[in-house]
């Protein structure tokens, strides 16, 4: 049966987005429910629109039952009596969730779904009992298959007697449970988060960053089962750290990035089996390295020990004060024709989305 | 009376046995109480799927509209966050198809059922039902097909539209229109008097003039006394006048649907549409009229069939917690679960012990009334009747006594502007009792009429608002008219009253003005 109303409510929730009939938005109200999480009251927000119709304008008053003079107060609340409990507790507010965060994403930037790298994937096996098979521990006997063949076996030979319908099976009525291995590619992907902290990345810069990973993480993870992020900060050296300091720190000093991709590798190699997991090392910094030669590094790197292991590499260029650096031509120039290689130019907040679209868009 | 061949055929999704062994229970015991139903067809659904019926009104299929989804949604976030969950839905047809939700508890299936009769019952006898259409599964799913069938034509955008401005006025129907046929709403006026004239036991042969004549006994002199170009002019001249002071519709209009379906230049899709939404607003209005009574008999029928005859030892506390949770009250807002149920064991309680009738009301020794009893035990005889010929406006008009108000502590409360709170008002019997009636009344909705159909003879189109002391929300109203617009495809006006005065709201389709009416000021 469901399945008929899918179409009613995705044409609601276009209304209430604005896309469609935009007419309807002056009728829409931000209703909300009070619920219950565990010992959270929440909010959970039910937008409503409401076609106008005749109606009484002032509806300021009714008929109520319980206690109570002339003149005291009737209590606030909705009909049940529950909500008026939740006073002064903390409400939290549940927008939207996640997934739905996730959804409205990919179709705002119309991503596809992402394609699990094919035979590399891990697969998961669990067994599933769906067969019937002539042998088992008498633990798995399924007792009305056995029943009814022995029954059927009864009949057929003219042992059955419908005056005393006693069925006795044999061995070879027996009916067990049995398992069949069903395998499904465990989808295990991890997002390596790599930033330049050198002095030329700014407040703003990293502003930049969080808002790429927070909509990162949001769009992966709708897509994988287990989603795992690290994080490796680096200017001259890398070092790997929690999510918090790495969108704290600033540091000053040089700029060497083949440090972050070394660290990055070694974590691959120690943690992540490219065979085992879907890999996406995002890389983002103001594009100014040290030197020529540590771009080589880094190219070479790339080539030939990283793209091999991941399903995408990016690359997230961010403006900082000082300007755009140098090297995402050097990488423009070296993986032109490379798919694994995705670059986007980030000038301000507003080009947020529109990387997110590049790094995304491509289904990897 | 045997059902079982019947609903056994029936069991489309096949109930688990156990679930069938307990509807064969509950129904007998229902039908020895003296429930008389439909054949009644459960199934057994998921707690997305009873949402899914929710949103539609109860049945399978509707046509395509976005507040589907709307309802859908606040139902089933309601149910995932806990805090509502609906045990039963049922609806009016023949055979009754009723659903229990899957994850429900047996003695809650055991008590929906008893429910779910009491329903059956109702839909079956009670006379506001009389005239629905028992098919309406079929007819809502062929109503489906319709609309997608136009929407496949049309377009969806111009389909939603138009199905909006229609939905924005679908309680502008008359709710008494299946029951009664109305004066034919054009007929001619000199057909009328010579109509009117045979109602009242004149001879339909003779020929038109002979009805303007007057009485003479002796026939040489009724040419004297009846010159018969005199009796031709009068009949001409009536003829003129009424054509001259004719309005359309001759009486306001109350089915303004109807009225615009028949009157108004609406093309052949607009038209099936119109007709759609009229046809099922025409069929859930029964539903509406008897909210209280339909709620509460099926309570009554639940609460004294489990506790008499179903419940087990085992499941009578489980019941009861269940029970009282569909009659709790709050305090804004009446339960019609309850005060139906209250209502009804009330009637029973005064039927059996005589308290009725003059006697009992113009007593006015407080002893003796309360003491009173003369064994009637006619209860259970008066409940069956109130089903049947009551709905919610009579139901509480009839019944509800000021020693029932008193023992329910109803009250009146009102908004107080000063310290922006609900206080209560008034525990007042007439109060408590006109503020009942006034949300009973058309469902708390202010009635609109048709009063002409080419105002300030320019074709527009003009509705009455009956004004009975509450003013209407002017911003809803000015949008409301602009979707007539949309329907009448001439400017369109309501005579209402605001804040004592005389206004009439008038949309041209792009802009709506407001205008006091130079007529007096009403009270």
């Amino acid at each position: 049966m469901p399945g008929a109303i899918d179409r009613d409510i995705g044409r609601f929730r276009e209304i209430v987005r604005g896309r469609i009939r935009k007419d309807l938005k002056k009728y829409m109200s931000n209703g909300e429910m009070i619920g219950r999480k565990g010992k959270d009251f929440v909010s959970i927000p039910v937008p409503q629109i409401q076609l106008p119709k005749f109606r009484y304008g002032k509806n300021e008053g009714g008929v109520g039952a319980g206690s109570g003079d002339e003149g005291e107060g009737v209590g606030e609340g909705p009909g049940g009596g529950k909500a008026g409990d939740g006073e002064g507790q903390h409400i939290l507010e549940v927008d939207v969730t996640i997934a739905e965060l996730a959804e409205i994403l990919a179709e705002e930037l119309e991503l596809p779904n992402i394609e699990p790298r094919g035979s590399k994937n891990v697969v998961a096996k669990k067994d599933k009992y769906n067969q019937i098979a002539p042998v088992g521990p008498d633990s798995l006997r399924h007792f009305r298959r056995t029943y009814k063949s022995a029954l059927q076996r009864s009949i057929a030979s003219g042992n059955y007697d419908p005056g005393n319908p006693i069925v006795t099976p044999i061995k070879a009525d027996e009916k067990f449970r049995s398992w069949t291995e069903d395998k499904r590619p465990e989808r295990n992907a991890v997002v390596l988060y790599m930033m330049d902290v050198s002095g030329s990345m700014g407040d703003a810069q990293k502003e930049i960053v969080r808002m790429e990973a927070f909509w990162i993480d949001t769009w992966l993870s709708s897509q994988y089962d287990g989603l795992e992020t690290r994080f490796i900060i680096h200017d001259a050296r890398a070092k790997e750290v929690d999510r918090d300091t790495f969108f704290s720190t600033r540091e000053s000093g040089g700029t060497l990035i083949s440090s972050a991709y070394k660290l990055g590798l070694k974590m691959i190699e120690a943690d992540f089996p490219a065979d085992e997991w879907n890999i996406y090392p995002f890389h983002f910094s103001d594009g100014d390295n040290w030197s020529g030669s540590d771009t080589k590094e880094c190219l070479r790197l790339l080539r030939e020990d990283l793209l091999p292991k991941v399903n995408a590499f990016c690359y997230g260029q961010v403006e900082s004060e000082y300007g755009s650096g140098q090297f995402i031509k050097d990488l423009t120039g070296e993986f032109e024709d490379e798919e694994a290689v995705i670059l986007s130019n980030i000038a301000n907040k507003d080009g947020v989305m529109d990387s997110i679209k590049t790094f995304l868009g491509r289904g990897r | 009376m045997t059902w079982p061949s019947v609903f056994n055929t029936r069991l489309r999704k096949g109930l688990p046995t156990e679930l069938q062994e307990m509807q064969r229970q509950v129904e007998a015991v229902a039908a020895a109480a003296g429930l008389d139903f439909f054949p009644t067809v459960f199934e057994l659904v998921s707690p997305e799927e009873i949402s899914m019926l929710a949103a539609y009104g109860g049945f399978p299929t509707r046509y395509p509209h976005w507040r589907f989804g709307m309802e859908f949604e606040q139902v089933h976030k309601s149910y995932s966050y806990g805090l509502s969950k609906i045990y039963e839905m049922v609806i009016n047809t023949d055979p009754c198809t009723a659903y229990l939700m899957n994850v429900n508890h047996p003695t809650d299936q055991k008590l929906v059922m008893a429910h779910v009769y009491g329903h059956c019952d109702f839909f079956k006898n009670n006379l506001w039902f009389a005239h629905t259409n028992r098919k309406m599964i079929d007819q809502m799913a062929n109503h489906a097909t319709r609309v997608r069938r136009l929407i496949d034509r049309m377009g969806q955008e111009r389909v939603e539209e138009f199905l909006d401005a229609c939905l924005s006025v679908d309680n502008l129907i008359d709710p008494h229109a299946a029951a009664i046929s109305r004066q034919s709403r054009d007929e001619d006026p000199v057909q009328r008097s010579i109509r009117e004239a045979v109602e009242e036991g004149g001879d339909p042969t003779l020929p038109h003039d002979a009805h303007f004549k007057v009485d003479v006994d002796r026939s040489y002199m009724d040419a004297y006394i009846n010159p018969p170009e005199e009796i031709h002019g009068k009949r001409e001249r009536l003829l003129q006048e009424s054509l001259k002071a004719r309005t359309v519709p001759e009486r306001p209009e109350r089915d303004v649907l109807g009225f615009i379906l028949a009157n108004a230049p609406l093309h052949g899709w607009e038209a099936d549409i119109l007709s759609v939404v009229r046809a099922e607003a025409e069929y859930f209005n029964p539903q509406g009229m008897t909210k209280i009574m339909n709620e509460g008999w099926a309570t009554f029928w639940h609460t004294k069939l489990m506790t008499e005859e179903l419940a087990t030892a085992s499941e009578i506390v489980h019941y009861a917690d269940a029970s009282a949770g569909t009659t709790a009250m709050g305090r804004k807002q009446l339960n019609p679960y309850k005060l139906g149920l209250e209502l009804f064991r009330d009637i029973e309680r005064r039927w059996d012990t005589g308290r009725h009738g003059a006697e009992y009301d113009e007593c006015d020794d407080y002893q003796a009334k309360t003491n009173w009893f003369v064994d009637e035990q006619g209860g259970l005889e008066k409940i069956f009747e109130v089903r049947r010929i009551y709905n919610d406006v009579q139901f509480v008009d009839a019944f509800l006594t000021e020693e029932f108000c008193e023992r329910q502590g109803f009250f009146a409360y009102a908004y107080d502007r000063r310290s922006k709170r609900y206080l209560i008002k008034s525990r007042e019997f007439a109060d408590i009792k006109t503020g009942l009636l006034d949300q009973l009344t058309n469902f708390g909705q202010p009635i609109v009429e048709v009063v002409d159909s080419n105002h300030g003879n320019r074709g527009e189109l003009l509705l009455e608002h009956r004004h009975t002391g509450q003013d209407l929300k002017m911003d809803w109203a000015e949008t409301t008219l602009g979707n007539l617009v949309r329907l009448w495809k001439r400017p369109v006006a309501l005579k209402t009253v605001l804040d004592g005065k005389e206004l009439i709201l008038r949309h041209d389709g792009s802009k709506s003005t407001r205008r006091r009416t130079e007529a007096k000021e009403s009270a």
